[in-house]
């Protein structure tokens, strides 16, 4: 890979100011830009570790639901959220393998929005709130397509918070050689209703799932999506699968999830 | 160049790093620690998984930099005091859970992290927690009874052989 | 009670200890004083006309020592193929040149034309890249699927080669007309057509080299990742680099797996030679594993059309098949011999079949050289006959085990001379099949079946009944069919004064586990301890020759090479003991050790002769050399005959369409075995990659000649969790009968066995599920084709 100067600030503040310098970009824990910085296909000349930042560490319960630091790692989320969040504790520990879990981080994942991530399912379906260095966004607006966020340049995912679901769960099918969401889907059950959002699908990155999501507000049970179809018209077609074969992944997983919910 | 220094199974270790410099090569070309292997670039196969601070990660995946003042276990920190094999490395030997050996370094350092987590792994918990280390020459077979034995567990029984 | 040290002893493996510890020493991990780096210029093009290769930039880049291009290769000779095939018509296959780097035309995504030597790894990547953007290709089109390569005569992979067919073998040609006619004459046939797929060989290990150059004597030393190093050395000094073998030392360390890739001679081998020679330095070259996807030999890569003729009871009359076999873009050393007759021979499979005929049309396209990989030939023979054999039974409403059981050649057949060419040696392939059953609890299916169904699960069984030929010999009947090299082995017996001993091999040990197993028989056969034994491998410096390890030969050949050299040790120990203990040499026995005079109580320990031949005082020195030190070389008179039975079970998700490997069962019979430990290591391996192949490997390349599996992110190698605990036996073992070990092969069992097993059984569970319409899935059994398959 080409070379740069890494930096590893020890605050927000810092860590801001130093991805302001010409050709800077944002190290999380570099489990998909240090492999894509391999393939020179990234080629930042300044890299800002975020790995250093405590302020941007950990899993708690504050206001508005269970708030996750911007750079903790999944292993840790895994493990801290196993009481908060179930649900998206058990995401977090399907990630990648071990290894990975111990590096890759919240941030890094939604910032990536790699359209077969995990994450990205759990915070659309829980309508979670992106916390960045200069505002709030909430999920529904965050993600903007395939490695497509809202995100300004430089600006960095200090938390998430996820409201807590009365029942929830994440199923994820894995893509064999990867073991990325070939199609993954996480139900999250509200009292305001339920939302069911779906990652490695669609050409346009993760996305609601409407119409699963006002039957099952009705009926929060497998059945209640028995008669819907999904349209496979934008799913992905990789050699890994067809658009019809996520557009029937999508369906059998939410059915999944119901059940496991 | 930047001078990185770490506590490398145990020992305060020095090498000069550019920042592009990842902790397989700081370990392998800096400090002359080849135990560490390089299977793939796109961080799956495992070979050259070690412990940073307690914890497994691929060191193709984590600069030198972004890890300078850790504590870092390598394969060459694995053996007893005395240079004897440590447990899984002997139940590896054991149940002949290494062929070319390529592998065995990172089976060995992910076995560990997974074993002090998982003190008692069933075969799915280890199945699960060897995902990201490759192997082409066991079949997985071996490793995962050496895995189980390593934990005290009676495999005998677990497949006739 | 089992045996706890010598042969038949599941002895622990003496160099696990180096690996455990991470002090192996593979060819990356040595760093040399003054090393320098290179790095290969790759094409990013399947096909393309190369305008012109941008050195000048690159050439003055910071560090950069040597720009290389295809120019600089052209006076030096090209990578040959190792084996000669005429098609059926009597032409020799063409032959086009395999240069170092390219010249004039690349012809696949990774096809080297240039190469750069830097003071660092990165710097010579930096340049690399600068030759990459600086350089000018014209893209043609490319020559990817066969049928059109074939078909279509304007597109030409080499120029010189009109409808891209290397050759257009048949097998056995003259029998052709016969079995043509047995086929008409059947009551029943069934035809299937089939896909053998594409696969990555995927060493761990990526292959690396380093280059030296010695002015003071001229001597070249090449450090590699191979398999063989004397065949290596061979190739690169006679045939490419006009070296002579004697100014070059190959040396092949610790190996991190090979299963055929690393058989073979590459071009960054004699790059990073001439590079050592024009700088002085030693030049080291690493494949980073983006690269191993694209520059490795693949493996498999057949699309076959099999018939198979039938009485309506099962009773084979006939098999015919047609093959496209892919080469690649470039001859690889055995890559005509895998198609052909590593493939055709094995035709006729364990069972008694009158009239077999083989076609096999090998093609040039640009895509990656095809050859050998972990079976090579066999797995892709037996794929399509236990295919076929299923699909027959299916048609018929007959019972797969009845049908191969009706259908095996039975003890008493042996010796067999099968319909394509080879002379079966022994077997018991009953008896296997009986054991498989047994150990698969076979009858306890439908209670297994009606548990999954329970679970919204459908559960299938697959049967393999395999064979294959390893050991692939005599030189004087594999001459005679094309070969160019020799097929023996040859080890040296070094019995050391102190009577400790160093045996250098030709096979080469990369997993194999060779040190520790050739000691276990030096220690049998002298009666002394494992210990006292140093296996030595992976030095043409050290070693008489050798043709190093592939196709399951080590045991059997060079173990063989090992067992006369220890006969003529014990001759000459013989010798020296009758001279010490004053007796006639024909009443010396040997035995646990000692020489003995029989009937007596007079002896000498081996360490005693040992010492007396070095310290030669008492010692018969006008009739006797001194010393204590013997070769043999060994030239098979036949192959070994492994077989066995492989039984399968799976359940399919019918709504996602993913395969669960529930169990796996193989019954083998690999003659006398050395180490069961080691056996059972090399079938599960094998068993790993033919699962594997069978449900998730996949070396794809689009129409534009991309390979878009070129990474452990989209090729789907095995992983802890896709794969069971696998059931091993190797008990009904009929010995070989023509090397004195009774051994056989045992390396590539798994991988030939096990992937019809896995497809059978898919196909039953969808067949007892009620998907009647799906008779057949190619490989991989993908979830996406399974549920396409259901939902067809």
């Amino acid at each position: 890979m080409h070379n740069f100067e890494f930096v590893k600030p020890a605050s927000i503040a810092d860590a801001v100011k130093a991805l302001a310098a010409d050709g800077a970009q944002a190290l999380s824990g570099g489990q998909t830009l240090i492999a894509t910085m391999k393939q020179r296909l990234a080629d930042p000349s300044v890299l800002v570790s975020l790995t250093g930042i405590a302020e941007m560490q950990g899993v708690c319960t504050g206001d508005g639901g269970v708030h996750v630091g911007g750079a903790t790692p999944h292993a840790v989320v895994a493990r801290e959220a196993a009481k908060l969040y179930p649900a998206l504790a058990k995401l977090a520990g399907g990630i990648g393998d071990p290894a990975v879990r111990n590096r890759g981080t919240i941030g890094g994942s939604l910032a990536n929005n790699d359209p077969a991530a995990c994450y990205p399912s759990a915070a659309l379906a829980s309508g979670a709130t992106i916390v960045t260095n200069k505002r709030k966004i909430a999920a529904d607006d965050y993600f903007q397509g395939m490695f497509s966020t809202a995100l300004d340049e430089g600006e960095i995912i200090t938390s998430v918070i996820f409201p807590v679901p009365e029942k929830a769960a994440y199923v994820k099918f894995d893509q064999p050689a990867s073991r990325f969401a070939l199609t993954g889907v996480f139900v999250a059950k509200y009292a305001s209703g339920v939302r069911v959002a779906v990652t490695g699908a669609s050409n346009n990155g993760v996305f609601r799932w409407f119409e699963a999501e006002a039957a099952l507000s009705g009926n929060f049970s497998a059945a209640a999506i028995a008669g819907l179809t999904v349209d496979a018209s934008d799913m992905i077609s990789d050699l890994h699968g067809t658009p019809a074969y996520r557009a029937n992944l999508v369906k059998v997983l939410t059915g999944r999830a119901v059940s496991a919910a | 160049m930047t001078k990185v220094t770490m506590t490398v199974n145990g020992k305060s270790m020095s090498a000069e790093t550019e920042g592009r410099t990842l902790l397989s090569s700081y370990l392998r070309d800096g400090l002359g620690l080849t135990g560490t292997h390089i299977g793939c670039d796109t961080s799956q196969c495992g070979a050259c998984v070690v412990h940073v601070d307690g914890v497994a990660v691929k060191s193709c995946s984590v600069f030198a930099q972004d890890v300078a003042g850790a504590s870092v276990k390598t394969i060459e920190g694995m053996a007893n005091a005395d240079g004897s094999l440590g447990v899984i490395q002997q139940a590896l030997q054991d149940h002949h859970g290494l062929q070319c050996g390529f592998c065995t370094p990172g089976m060995v350092m992910t076995s560990a992290a997974l074993l002090a987590e998982i003190p008692k792994p069933t075969e799915a918990e280890v199945r699960h927690g060897l995902e990201g280390n490759i192997c082409r020459c066991t079949g997985y077979h071996n490793i995962v009874k050496a895995v189980m034995a390593a934990s005290g567990q009676d495999v005998n029984a677990l497949a006739a052989e | 009670m089992p045996k706890d040290h010598g042969i038949g002893a599941s002895s622990k493996r003496r160099e696990d200890v180096r690996f455990l510890t991470g002090r192996g020493v593979y060819t990356d991990d040595i760093a040399l004083h003054g090393q320098v780096h290179a790095v290969m210029v790759r094409s990013t093009v399947a096909h393309g006309r190369i305008k012109s290769v941008g050195t000048a930039r690159a050439a003055g880049m910071p560090g950069v020592l040597a720009v290389f291009t295809g120019e600089d290769f052209v006076a030096v000779g090209g990578n040959p193929a190792g084996w000669l095939i005429n098609s059926r018509d009597g032409t020799p296959m063409r032959e086009p040149k395999r240069p170092v780097l390219a010249h004039g035309k690349v012809r696949h995504v990774g096809d080297s034309y240039a190469a750069v030597v830097a003071e660092t790894y990165e710097q010579a990547r930096d340049a690399a890249q600068a030759i990459s953007d600086d350089s000018e290709i014209e893209d043609l089109p490319a020559v990817v699927n066969m049928a059109a390569a074939v078909a279509n005569a304007g597109n030409r992979v080499h120029d010189e080669i009109p409808d891209n067919v290397c050759f257009d073998w048949g097998w056995i040609e003259d029998n052709r007309a016969s079995v043509d006619a047995a086929i008409k004459a059947a009551p029943h046939v069934t035809v299937l057509e089939l896909v053998n797929n594409r696969l990555v060989p995927n060493a761990m290990e990526p292959r690396a080299s380093i280059g030296e150059y010695f002015p003071g004597t001229g001597d070249y030393k090449l450090t590699t990742t191979s398999q063989n190093p004397h065949l290596t050395r061979l190739l690169v000094a006679a045939f490419v680099m006009g070296i002579p073998e004697n100014k070059l030392q190959v040396v092949a360390p610790d190996v991190g797996g090979g299963f055929g890739s690393k058989i073979y001679h590459y071009g960054e081998e004699a790059l990073v030679l001439a590079a050592a020679k024009k700088l002085a330095r030693p030049v080291r070259w690493t494949a980073e594993r983006s690269e191993s996807f694209l520059s490795d030999a693949h493996g498999r890569d057949h699309v076959t059309r099999i018939e198979l003729a039938c009485e309506k009871d099962g009773t084979f009359i006939a098999f015919r098949t047609e093959t496209l076999a892919n080469v690649g873009a470039y001859l690889s050393n055995f890559s005509t011999a895998t198609p052909t007759f590593l493939h055709g021979t094995l035709m006729s499979g364990p069972y008694k079949v009158p009239n077999v005929y083989v076609n096999v049309k090998t093609v040039f396209t640009n895509t990656a050289p095809v050859d050998a990989y972990r079976g090579a030939g066999r797995p892709e023979a037996t794929y399509s006959i236990e295919r076929v054999v299923d699909m027959m039974c299916r048609e018929l409403g007959l019972d797969p085990f009845e049908v191969r059981r009706k259908n095996l050649l039975t003890p008493d057949q042996f010796p067999y001379q099968s319909p394509v060419g080879l002379m079966y040696d022994t077997g018991n392939y009953q008896a296997t099949l009986d054991k498989a059953c047994a150990m698969a609890d076979v009858a306890g299916f439908e209670k297994r079946a009606a548990a999954s169904k329970v679970k919204g699960k459908l559960r299938g069984m697959g049967l393999s009944t395999w064979i294959e030929a390893c050991g692939i010999a005599p030189s004087n009947l594999v001459g005679v069919l094309g070969s160019r090299v020799g097929l023996f082995d040859a080890a040296t017996v070094r019995v050391n004064a102190t009577g400790n001993i160093s045996v250098m091999v030709g096979a080469h040990s990369h997993g194999q586990g060779h040190e520790t197993v050739f000691a276990q028989i030096v220690a049998d056969k002298l009666g002394i301890p494992e210990s006292s034994v140093e296996i030595v491998h992976g030095d043409t410096a050290k070693i008489p020759f050798g043709m190093g390890s592939y196709g399951s030969r080590s045991l059997s050949v060079c173990g063989t090479a090992m067992d006369k050299a220890l006969d003529k040790i014990v001759a000459k120990g013989k010798k020296i003991a009758a001279h010490m203990l004053e007796a006639a040499e024909g009443d010396i026995t040997f035995a646990d050790g000692k020489f003995s005079v029989a009937g007596t109580d007079k002896a000498k320990t081996f360490g005693e002769i040992a010492f007396s031949a070095y310290v030669p005082h008492n010692y018969p020195l006008e009739t006797l050399e001194p010393g204590l030190e013997e070769t043999a070389f060994y030239d098979p008179a036949n192959f070994t005959y492994p077989a066995g039975a492989y039984i399968c079970e799976v359940e399919v998700d019918p709504d996602t369409g993913r395969v669960e490997v529930c169990s796996f069962t193989c019954a083998d019979d690999f003659g006398n075995v050395m180490n069961p430990m080691i056996v059972d290591g090399q079938v599960h391996g094998g068993v790993g990659q033919g699962i594997g192949q069978a449900l998730l490997e996949n070396a794809h390349y689009d129409e534009t000649g991309q390979l878009l599996t070129g990474s452990f992110m989209d090729y789907a190698m095995p992983r802890a969790d896709d794969v069971p605990f696998y059931n091993v036996d190797h008990s009904c073992n009929t010995p070989c009968t023509h090397n004195p070990l009774g051994v056989k092969g045992c390396g590539e069992a798994g991988a030939i066995g096990s992937p019809p097993a896995v497809v059978n059984a898919v196909i039953d569970a969808l067949q007892r599920g009620g998907h009647t319409h799906v008779t057949h899935i190619d490989m991989p059994v993908s979830p996406s084709r399974v549920w396409a398959a259901i939902n067809g």
